[in-house]
């Protein structure tokens, strides 16, 4: 036998040793474990995994597989695994996404679940959040952390324009606009930031003022409607007088914007305190604070979106019982607690938000004033399109000034009425049954 | 001769047989999805998608976004096609020439930016295009032109995306050009010296019809390529500002794969497809008539 023989055969005998080593372990698993898959998005898939050891111990016959999926591709990729028939046991969706994921019958509904869990309880979350789940009456998905929503500003921007406190309803939001675009004179510089590409905010000023956004069981477009033109308009007017800037290619970096004083406001959640600590540091740590939203009246907070992500179960699924229990794992309030630490995702269980670590920062207190005050956008599979296509760009030919703000609303309700048409059809269809 | 062809299919039918399933049927599929208004409430029971006719193709015919998407994409196309060839040829002839030294090296940093990713292209060119902090604004002020808001400004962003890409792309179309400048025998060239030809004349009379195959090839090739413009502005702008930077394919992505309306997105496949089709057919009659 020459040298390269040998070589050669002592390699073959480890490969077989390991390919046998593997089959051992495979069939090991089989016998005695559940194992099921949880595909998790960004940050979130990735933290999680430090859970699963804890679960893993508590619950010894289950083993969780964690696939991370990016939050750019993630709604593609869920809907072609349900295509092809290979969703996870068990998946976090963006609670706005849920109806889509109903309207396809590809998750479970919980409700059976629900009336027997002891951890999982109704009453345990915001009700704003809780109720983004509920679809025709039924539950489908369990809340796993929140976000929605509010004000952040800039402190010493605002005392320099003669307000301590941040603006409590629209008159003080719009007059301390004006006057903080006073005090900057000629400068490229504005009081809010009002992204067109966030559509968000033009909902939610539609929804204070009164809005339903859309009429006749979902089925038409309700945006011309006088309540939803008052908020938008609202809104468009800050872009008119030059409180806030049109574009958006000039801020790169939102916080970098921030903290050079380009604007004092902004509508946003709560993804981006971390960043904005990062970044407002040395003097300017204290220059800035969160506010729950303005209202149209004084005698209350104003109503943001309930935003945040859910757990859902597979219609498909094989082991829904496993995958509940480690819904049940996540929903703990110690869990919430840890997921919190790990990425900064706020809990969704309420009993979690007594802990010390949330109660002391101060950035939070608003957040868990505004989370009370929380409603869901509409819970129809066509809502994302109508949101994203439709009303970013009627907001950016209203604020640029291509069209009336009435002209702008009356074409949105025209576009959004061909979207919904399909809708209506299968509404016709459900009623002749 | 029958044996010989039915052996001839014969061979051929592995070949065939993905074709056909990998190209036809999807194909297929999709011209039939066009007539429908598949959507996502059909992914989960078929029986929820309508036979709807020519409705999707009428309805494109109606749909203000579309026209809008199809001009910026011919804007696109016509601007930086005859464009990024411009540039390819002055830039092949370039490095063909015996002057040139480090030939190679040129050669090179001609083609990285055809393979760096564009992702990372975009970053740089974001910056580059930064209407505050960017290169080239601070360049055009040095000149004395005023700043530019390159991606905000609805009448900038397509000559920025076209700017962009022509700079990304323009160094395959060289590497096309060299090898056919290299093809065009030197004796040519030498004989038109002797007869007193200038170097236009060369250039016009020599280089130009030699390399005619080669530019049919290139322009059709760009051509097909830049009609599915999508990558740039995708990630660039997402379409705007004011959907002006909202190319075809862009458009049949976010129908098709953002809001699933399959059948809608199918149509709009099938409109560029004709499309391009047309504009290849007319590509040729055009080099056939000039070559006789």
């Amino acid at each position: 036998m020459t040298i390269f023989n040998k070589y050669c055969s002592q390699k073959l005998n480890l490969i077989f040793t390991f390919i046998l080593l593997f089959l051992v372990g495979c069939s090991q698993n089989e016998q005695n474990m559940s194992e099921i898959t949880f595909w998790g998005m960004g940050s979130e898939g990735e933290s999680i995994q430090k859970l699963i050891p804890e679960f893993e111990r508590l619950n010894p016959g289950i083993k969780v597989k964690v696939q991370m999926i990016p939050w750019t591709a993630a709604q593609e990729k869920l809907i072609s695994a349900y295509a092809s028939e290979n969703l996870p046991d068990i998946f976090q969706l963006g609670n706005t996404w849920v109806p889509q994921f109903v309207a396809l019958n590809s998750i479970e509904n919980l409700d059976e679940f629900t009336s027997k869990s002891k951890i999982v309880k109704k009453e345990s979350y915001f009700e704003g959040i809780w109720n983004t789940n509920e679809i025709s009456g039924k539950i489908y998905g369990i809340p796993w952390y929140v976000d929605t929503r509010l004000l952040f500003y800039r402190k010493d921007i605002l005392q320099k324009a003669g307000y301590n406190n941040p603006p409590k309803t629209w008159a003080e939001f719009y007059d301390v606009s004006k006057k903080i675009k006073q005090n900057i004179g000629n400068d490229d510089k504005y009081a809010v930031y009002l992204p067109v590409n966030e559509w968000a905010p033009f909902v939610i000023f539609g929804m204070q003022a009164g809005s339903k956004v859309l009429k006749d069981n979902d089925s038409y477009g309700n945006f011309s409607g006088a309540e939803f033109t008052k908020g938008f308009e609202f809104l468009i007017n800050f872009h008119k007088e030059n409180l806030a800037p049109i574009g958006i290619s000039q801020v790169n970096n939102v916080y970098q914007a921030f903290a050079e004083e380009y604007f004092a406001m902004y509508i946003s959640g709560p993804w981006n305190i971390k960043e904005f600590k990062r970044w407002m540091t040395g003097n300017l740590k204290d220059k800035w604070m969160t506010a729950p939203l303005p209202s149209p009246n004084s005698d209350s907070i104003g109503i943001s979106l309930a935003g945040g992500a859910s757990l859902v179960i597979s219609k498909n699924s094989k082991k829904k019982d496993a995958a509940w229990k480690f819904i049940e794992f996540l929903s703990l309030p110690s869990t919430q607690l840890k997921f919190y630490e790990l990425a900064n995702s706020l809990p969704a269980v309420k009993t979690a938000w007594e802990d010390p670590l949330l109660q002391n920062d101060p950035y939070l207190i608003a957040f868990y004033t505004q989370f009370h005050s929380v409603v869901p956008t509409p819970k129809i599979p066509e809502w994302e399109q109508i949101a994203f296509s439709k009303l970013q760009q009627y907001a950016e030919l209203a604020a640029r000034n291509s069209l009336t703000v009435n002209e702008a609303l009356k074409n949105m309700d025209k576009d959004v009425n061909i979207i919904l048409e399909k809708r209506r059809w299968l509404l016709e269809q459900n009623n002749a049954k | 001769m029958q044996n010989k062809t039915i052996s001839a299919y014969f061979f051929l039918a592995p070949a065939l047989m993905a074709i056909f399933v990998f190209f036809f049927i999807p194909v297929i599929a999709a011209f039939i999805i066009s007539f429908t208004d598949f959507d996502i409430y059909s992914l989960s029971n078929y029986g929820n998608a309508r036979f709807v006719g020519f409705d999707n193709y009428l309805r494109l015919f109606y749909d203000p976004l579309f026209w809008t998407a199809l001009q910026n994409t011919f804007y696109f196309v016509i601007v930086s096609a005859p464009l990024s060839i411009m540039v390819s040829l002055t830039a092949a002839i370039m490095l063909n020439s015996k002057l040139v030294k480090f030939k190679s090296l040129f050669r090179l940093n001609f083609f990285i930016p055809v393979i760096t990713t564009l992702i990372a292209v975009a970053i740089v060119w974001r910056f580059i295009y930064h209407p505050k902090f960017g290169f080239l604004n601070y360049t055009l002020e040095l000149v004395g032109i005023e700043s530019i808001d390159w991606l905000g400004d609805p009448n900038f962003s397509m000559p920025a995306i076209i700017i962009m890409s022509v700079w990304k792309n323009f160094g395959y179309n060289m590497i096309i050009f060299i090898a056919g400048l290299q093809n065009i025998p030197e004796y040519l060239y030498e004989a038109a010296e002797i007869e007193g030809a200038t170097g236009f004349q060369k250039f016009k009379f020599i280089t130009i019809p030699m390399l005619a195959p080669t530019t049919l090839f290139v322009g059709i090739i760009t051509m097909i390529g830049y009609f599915q413009l999508f990558a740039e502005p995708y990630i660039m702008t997402q379409g705007g500002p004011l959907n002006s930077t909202l190319s075809i394919v862009q458009y049949m992505y976010q129908e098709g794969f953002r809001w699933w309306n399959m059948g809608y997105s199918a149509a709009i496949a099938f409109v560029l497809f004709a499309v391009i089709m047309i504009g290849t057919i007319i590509q040729m009659k055009i080099q056939k008539n000039a070559n006789v």
